[in-house]
């Protein structure tokens, strides 16, 4: 058994996640992201399954394993009890801990570093209102511009206690807790996967 | 031979004394949501419900995006257990269909992985000196509705009835994938045929919709729509749904996730903004509600309060045709009734 699938077995989805394919394709037929990308969960199954680490490498440093949604439809009708989406996590894990991921990944990984996994560290949440800035999101609509506008007007309408201490929607989060998070972080390789994405490497 | 095919499918949703989680994607787009579901809970069931403030995010969002390792996830997850084992409570109720996902997911491996376990209890009694139990339940808001959907029906004042024809409204129904595709027993109905939101619909006078892609995820793909140059898989599968339920002429869509909820919402507002079309006749897009939204609704509630003006695809259509009155100089007003600018109106959906 080479390296790089010994380190995709040592992850704890991995045997979960692929028992044996027999290349039916249904994850395929069923799969979003198939239909508008040149992605085939079919085929990343056999690849890995076949275990050959020059495949491996190449499927690690290719675009393939970022097209995944993770809307885990794939889990629904595999006959085999495979998770074609849970193997993505682990490829794109491994992909990040070898350095493999490839250019395009890696500048995409940092920007969600810097945009949800710094939400995460400094204010408690993944998504937050003072973080959809509607420059950024031109989707989100003129009443979306609207109410970040007037959110500290608007938002008791609805409950929610924005900015505020104690329970309610859009809370501050204790620094307390926030420093809780941080050392959970710390301890359990959160700090050094964002340190590596946050530096590019 | 129906009704055994359903029995198989039920699944067990505690009766009471619930620990709230919130989600952070439903705070940011629909407040109104949550406060409506603990409103729900607590004035129309009488049920116990906390709403812990020392809360936080599950990281599910990161990781999805694959810029949170598991060990960090589970840790985090084990922290926010350890809020609901503090306060007393074993029902764990997370407002989000992703944390819903995170939850089943973390605790099924715990419990078939007892090292791990172990392992995890160790890391957050490092990190923060906390203990915590295992929830003896996990059930989504969506399915406490459901639970408890026929005595709500008993103090609702409006039906899902078209009071012009006096026919049943119809619905698309659109459950987050992340409800029952990871584990299709965690969800009433599991994923293949869910019943949790069309068991609302149906107990309220509504008709449900079944459509070729009723089961396509929305598009989220998290990285997909985080990364602006990959918006475009997340709009191309709204999309697809909505030309696939367009000729059922749906008078609304509802949904149990929050990214769903926006993302529906959204695509709408930028596929008439980009192409001038719409979903329905007239041009004002398919409203779409959360299922909080729904029963607020019938249950007579304030619909600025509840939150139906963030939605970009307005709803006053749809209140008119089930009788809901309501005052339009109060919809963009701020909560002591100041008087704001009102939103700026898109180009081609009609407000």
């Amino acid at each position: 058994m080479g390296n790089i699938f010994n380190l995709l077995t040592q992850d704890i989805r991995f045997s979960e996640a692929l028992k044996a394919c027999m290349n039916c394709g249904i994850c395929t037929a069923i799969c979003p992201a198939a239909e508008f990308y040149d992605y085939d969960p079919r085929k990343i199954c056999d690849i890995v399954q076949r275990k050959n680490e020059e495949e491996i490498e190449a499927l690690l440093r290719s675009d393939m394993i970022w097209a995944c949604g993770q809307c885990l439809s794939c889990k629904t009708r595999c006959p085999r009890g495979n998770v074609p989406a849970e193997i993505i996590l682990v490829l794109r894990k491994t992909a990040q801990e070898l350095g493999y991921y490839n250019d395009v990944a890696k500048k995409q990984q940092h920007r969600l570093a810097e945009t949800v996994g710094k939400n995460i560290l400094e204010i408690g949440y993944c998504v937050h209102p003072d973080r959809v800035v509607p420059a950024l999101h031109p989707e989100q609509g003129p009443i979306w511009e609207w109410y970040v506008k007037n959110i500290e007007e608007v938002a008791p309408k609805f409950g929610a206690n924005y900015h505020g201490v104690g329970p309610g929607a859009l809370r501050t989060i204790r620094e307390e807790t926030l420093n809780e998070i941080r050392k959970i972080y710390e301890i359990t390789g959160g700090n050094q996967l964002m340190d590596k994405l946050l530096n590019n490497e | 031979m129906n009704k055994r095919y359903w029995n198989e499918y039920q699944k067990a949703i505690a009766d009471d004394h619930y620990f709230y989680e919130r989600s952070c994607i439903r705070q940011t787009f629909f407040p109104g949501s949550e406060t409506t579901f603990l409103k729900i809970m607590k004035e129309e069931l009488q049920k116990d419900i906390r709403d812990e403030a020392n809360q936080h995010t599950c990281t599910g969002i990161g990781y999805h995006s694959d810029i949170v390792p598991i060990e960090t996830t589970l840790t985090i997850v084990a922290r926010l257990y350890s809020l609901m084992t503090e306060a007393g409570y074993t029902h764990y109720v997370p407002s989000c269909v992703t944390s819903f996902g995170i939850f089943t997911e973390m605790t099924e491996m715990w419990l078939n992985n007892p090292d791990l376990l172990e392992q995890t209890r160790e890391n957050l009694r490092k990190a923060t000196g906390r203990e915590f139990e295992l929830p003896q339940n996990i059930a989504h808001p969506s399915d406490i509705i459901y639970k408890f959907r026929e005595e709500l029906k008993t103090k609702m004042k409006h039906q899902l009835v078209n009071r012009f024809t006096g026919k049943p409204l119809r619905v698309v129904e659109h459950i987050g994938c992340h409800y029952a595709k990871i584990f299709p027993e965690k969800g009433i109905g599991k994923a293949e045929f869910p019943h949790v939101l069309a068991g609302m619909i149906e107990s309220w006078g509504g008709e449900v919709i079944d459509y070729p892609e009723r089961r396509h995820c929305c598009g989220f793909g998290f990285r997909h729509y985080l990364l602006q140059e990959n918006r475009g898989y997340s709009i191309a599968n709204s999309k697809k749904k909505f030309e696939s339920m367009e000729p059922y002429e749906p008078d609304f869509i509802v949904t149990n996730c929050p990214g769903c909820s926006m993302f529906m919402d959204k695509w709408q507002y930028v596929i008439a903004e980009m192409d001038n079309k719409t979903y329905d006749k007239e041009g004002y897009g398919i409203p779409v509600l959360t299922y909080e939204e729904m029963a607020g609704l019938l249950l007579g509630y304030d619909p600025w309060q509840l939150g139906l003006q963030l939605h970009q695809v307005q709803s006053e259509i749809l209140m008119n045709k089930i009788g809901i009155k309501f005052n339009p100089d109060e919809k963009f007003r701020g909560a002591n009734g100041k008087i704001l600018p009102t939103p700026d109106k898109p180009h081609f959906l009609k407000q």
